[in-house]
């Protein structure tokens, strides 16, 4: 038996703007999708892979004598058993697939092991035998720059400067910040995991959890030095993703070893290896100074602020221009300052997490709105909506927004929400819960607001599209239609909307989405909130030429009409190098959010009452599934908000586990009111504009304004722990 | 050493168990209901939560060997045929499964509920579902599909 992805059809149908089921949905409530974790083959090894304890150090030496002696051990590899290329990377080739004379991140893989049992396997690596020498590591991003090169090139990533308007200007009314955002875990729930199935001409098929299906394929093959038809790549079912499945984890690994070997491996990482088998939310500090004149106009923004990329690049660069660009916010400002740094550290590498660089500059320049509005005796709303892009503005990098832009009224419909009922007597309602911590006394309340702003699709002049193919038959005296992409569905839901558009398109019921692999091309990574938008751009494309050739019919008899297609958006700019100027993204997605917190004073215990929001999507092809992002997204910026971080100690990580590493439970989310908007995009396919991202940006600023409104403290960083609310 | 073990009505015998091995390993990976999920493997996420002698549990804190001759239901028991328990159904139409890594053990822990409180309050819904993590929904769809669950049960 192989359990491997199936093809998946649904019982309920319906075409865009309405909310069919999930075509995998009743196999998920009853436990029979496949999720890569599941996956299972006759004969299969089990791989383990030995990690640096040690944030930077040189690999003195490697002794594999004792582990290759422990029986059921099949290989043990290191470095030199990497055929191709060891060197990968989503934007420079700069992150070794087995360590050489050197680790540079706690958790940096330095050998493989291929046994019979996890468990032998992991006893197996317990036997090999490493010398390190261990350095001093670099864990500062503000002095990374000046301190010992971690890389050939030194430790600046990127910088992207954006100088708009004057530089020198001044302001009636000032405010100044600095800005701290831990380092936030993407905590999806499936592990990371693979099967790689050898064949015997030196090929192999992986089956894989991730979020670019292609651009695996073409890191696996470089490293494993076989030309790209000879890796193929099939989706698994995906446990989430919402960035950390942009690198590569054990792709090679599991390769390598089944190549090595001849037999198939699984390699699954338990929840503390997970912690070190991805990147995650570049931490970040941001100094910034805002300037305005006495009505509260905005005169000037300048910014300068730090992402730690950590030990290796991964997609630094893209997430360093994404702060830049976005760091005003959804304002009209036309003197703009920005400088914005990725480095180089001994941390753990970060890279994509849901909002990319938004996320960071978001919580940042909200906090400063806010302080502006307490220095000019405004209103935190009144402040937004006076300075509020709409379409037409002009973005820091002077680009025009030409498509809805209705900050203004996000925010009032947020505003204008009815608010809840005082704080609540009920201990399950209160701060602590059924911890019995408080009946109320001591409890303090607090509301707040937040926008924000956040590119969609792929940037910077990326040619960023996507392939489908849809092919139409008789089936059972009806026509039926089997769409083929290699865009990946990581629960997003983007198998129904694929349906949805077939429907909608060619007026066919029975719609079959084939598994997502790679013997079609690119589908484009399933990332920047970009899947419907490009995926189902694609879709739609196929779909015109299968019409074409139905010319009306509802009969075809035996003939098979089947049309592959790419399909990209309009195309974008670099930013120019000196002035970051440029017409780089190709759309703007807007969010808001309202906070209601209780805060008890004496524990630190925060307690968000309500978190409401309201969002413009252009269209919404899946009405429920655009609820689920907004809920989603918004919870995940609730974690951000008050209890999510990696925490990090001389580069090592303090709380690997989801004992130490909280995020939000159902405890913990707050009902939510949801306004959708759909101003149609008039360049997108349908009007859409991409859902994930956008809350997750306004979500996190909301709730620390709330928490400051209750408790009047300055809270600079996130997230607030007790101690910043008790000051012990 | 051997495991004999009644799993969803059935009488299931497992052999070569490691005694570290969890009632999940043995669940997974030796007796082919993967059903049962392991995202954190330290009973933090409740996403492996199964019925042992109808008590719901944590099948990753469980050693495999605890389970001889007892009784294990797992999400792969729950439906009848082809025809999904109330839960099931309700947690696909409401939209509460986006990547579902969490839903089976969601749907255990919901069945549990609405067998011991057939109309739960809301703060006894999230009292109940408060040991199982969810990263995609943000939970609202979930509350709704364990509402709707018990409308129809």
């Amino acid at each position: 038996m192989t359990l491997t992805p199936a093809e998946l059809t649904s019982a309920v149908s319906g075409g865009i703007g309405t909310s069919p089921q999930r075509p995998d949905g009743n196999l998920k409530v009853r436990g029979e999708f496949a999720y890569a974790s599941d996956l299972w083959h006759e004969d299969m090894i089990w791989g383990a892979t030995l990690r640096s304890p040690h944030p930077y150090a040189r690999i003195v030496s490697v002794d594999l004598t004792e582990a290759l002696k422990v029986p059921g051990v099949y290989a043990v590899l290191t470095h030199s058993d990497v055929p191709g290329r060891n060197l990968y990377g989503l934007e420079h080739k700069d992150q070794p697939v087995l360590a050489v004379d050197v680790v540079r991140y706690q958790g940096e893989p330095i050998a493989l092991v291929g046994a019979d049992h996890p468990e032998t396997a992991l006893r197996a690596m317990k036997k090999i035998a490493v010398v390190y020498d261990v350095l001093e590591p670099v864990v500062d991003m503000e002095t990374a720059v000046d301190d010992t090169p971690l890389h050939p090139g030194g430790n600046l990533v990127r910088h992207v400067p954006i100088r708009r308007g004057s530089q020198d200007i001044t302001a009636d009314v000032v405010v100044t910040g600095r800005y701290e955002v831990g380092m936030q875990d993407q905590a999806f729930l499936g592990p990371e995991s693979g099967l790689a199935v050898p064949a015997t001409d030196g090929s192999v098929d992986l089956y894989i959890a991730t979020q670019w299906l292609h651009v695996d394929r073409d890191q696996v093959a470089s490293a494993l030095g076989l030309p790209v038809e000879k890796v193929r790549l099939t989706l698994s079912g995906v446990g989430g993703a919402f960035g950390g499945r942009e690198d590569l984890s054990m792709q090679v690994h599991a390769c390598l070893l089944a190549l090595h070997t001849g037999k198939p491996v699984k390699m699954v990482y338990n929840r503390e290896e997970s912690f070190y088998g991805h990147v995650h939310r570049h931490p970040a500090v941001l100094y910034y100074e805002h300037g305005a004149d006495h009505t509260g106009k905005l005169v000037y923004v300048r910014t300068r602020m730090y992402l730690d990329g950590g030990a290796y690049a991964s997609s630094t660069p893209a997430v360093v221009a994404n702060a830049a660009t976005l760091g005003v916010g959804p304002y009209e400002v036309d003197n703009v300052t920005v400088d914005a740094y990725g480095v180089y550290t001994n941390n753990p590498p970060c890279g994509a997490m849901r909002g990319f660089g938004a996320v960071q500059a978001g919580f940042a320049y909200e906090s400063q709105m806010d302080k502006l509005a307490e220095a000019l005796g405004m209103s935190p709303v009144d402040v937004r909506v006076r300075n509020a892009m709409t379409e037409g503005s002009v973005m820091p990098t002077g680009q025009v927004v030409d498509s809805a832009a209705p900050v203004a009224q996000l925010l009032k419909l947020v505003q204008d929400k009815p608010l809840p009922a005082g704080t609540s007597t009920d201990i399950r309602e209160l701060p602590g819960g059924v911890s019995n911590t408080t009946h109320g006394e001591g409890v303090v309340r607090g509301v707040g607001y937040a926008v924000g702003i956040k590119n969609i699709c792929f940037s910077e002049g990326y040619d960023d599209y996507s392939t489908a193919r849809v092919r139409v038959s008789m089936v059972q005296n009806e026509l039926a239609a089997a769409v083929h992409t290699a865009a990946c569905e990581v629960g997003q839901g983007l198998v129904t909307i694929m349906q949805q558009i077939v429907r909608t398109e060619l007026g066919i019921e029975r719609v079959t989405v084939l598994p997502m692999d790679t013997t079609i091309g690119n589908g484009g990574s399933t990332s920047a909130s970009r899947q419907t938008y490009v995926t189902g751009g694609a879709v739609k494309a196929a779909c015109a030429l299968v019409r074409d050739k139905l010319a009306g019919r509802t009969d075809i008899g035996d003939e098979v009409i089947d049309e592959t297609t790419e399909w990209r958006h309009r195309a974008t700019e670099a930013l120019d190098p000196e002035t970051g100027q440029g017409n780089a993204h190709v759309q703007y997605g807007f969010a808001a959010h309202r906070a209601v917190v209780d805060v008890d004073v004496d524990l630190g215990l925060v307690r968000v009452v309500a978190l409401d929001c309201a969002q413009d999507v252009g269209r919404a092809l899946n009405p429920q599934a655009v609820l689920g992002q907004i809920q989603g997204g918004s919870a995940q910026g609730l974690g951000l908000a008050v209890m999510e971080e990696i925490q990090t100690s001389g580069g090592k990580v303090r709380n690997p586990s989801f004992t130490d590493y909280l995020i939000p439970t159902v405890l913990d989310m707050p009902p939510m009111s949801i306004d959708v908007l759909e101003l149609a995009d008039p360049h997108a396919p349908y009007g859409i504009r991409g859902v994930g991202e956008p809350p997750t940006i306004s979500s996190t600023p909301a709730i620390v304004a709330a928490i400051r409104a209750a408790t009047g403290l300055a809270l600079t960083r996130v997230p607030v722990r007790p101690e910043h609310l008790t000051g012990t | 050493m051997r495991v004999n073990v009644t799993v969803n009505g059935e009488q299931r015998q497992a052999d070569d168990v490691w005694e570290g091995e969890s009632l999940l390993f043995m669940l997974r990976e030796r007796l082919g209901l993967p059903g049962s999920k392991n995202a954190c493997e330290q009973g933090e996420c409740g996403s492996c939560t199964v019925y042992l002698d109808d008590v719901p549990v944590c099948a990753c804190l469980v050693a495999a060997g605890q389970a001889q001759d007892r009784s294990v239901r797992t999400v792969e028991g729950l439906a009848q045929g082809d025809q999904l328990d109330p839960v099931q159904e309700a947690f696909v139409e409401a939209g509460a499964v986006q990547c579902g890594f969490c839903t089976p053990g969601l749907v255990v822990a919901a069945h549990d509920l609405l067998d011991r409180v057939p109309s739960p309050s809301d703060p006894e819904i999230r009292e109940a579902l408060a040991g199982n993590l969810c990263r995609c929904t943000g939970y609202e769809k979930i509350l709704d599909a364990v509402r709707l669950a018990a409308a129809r049960r």
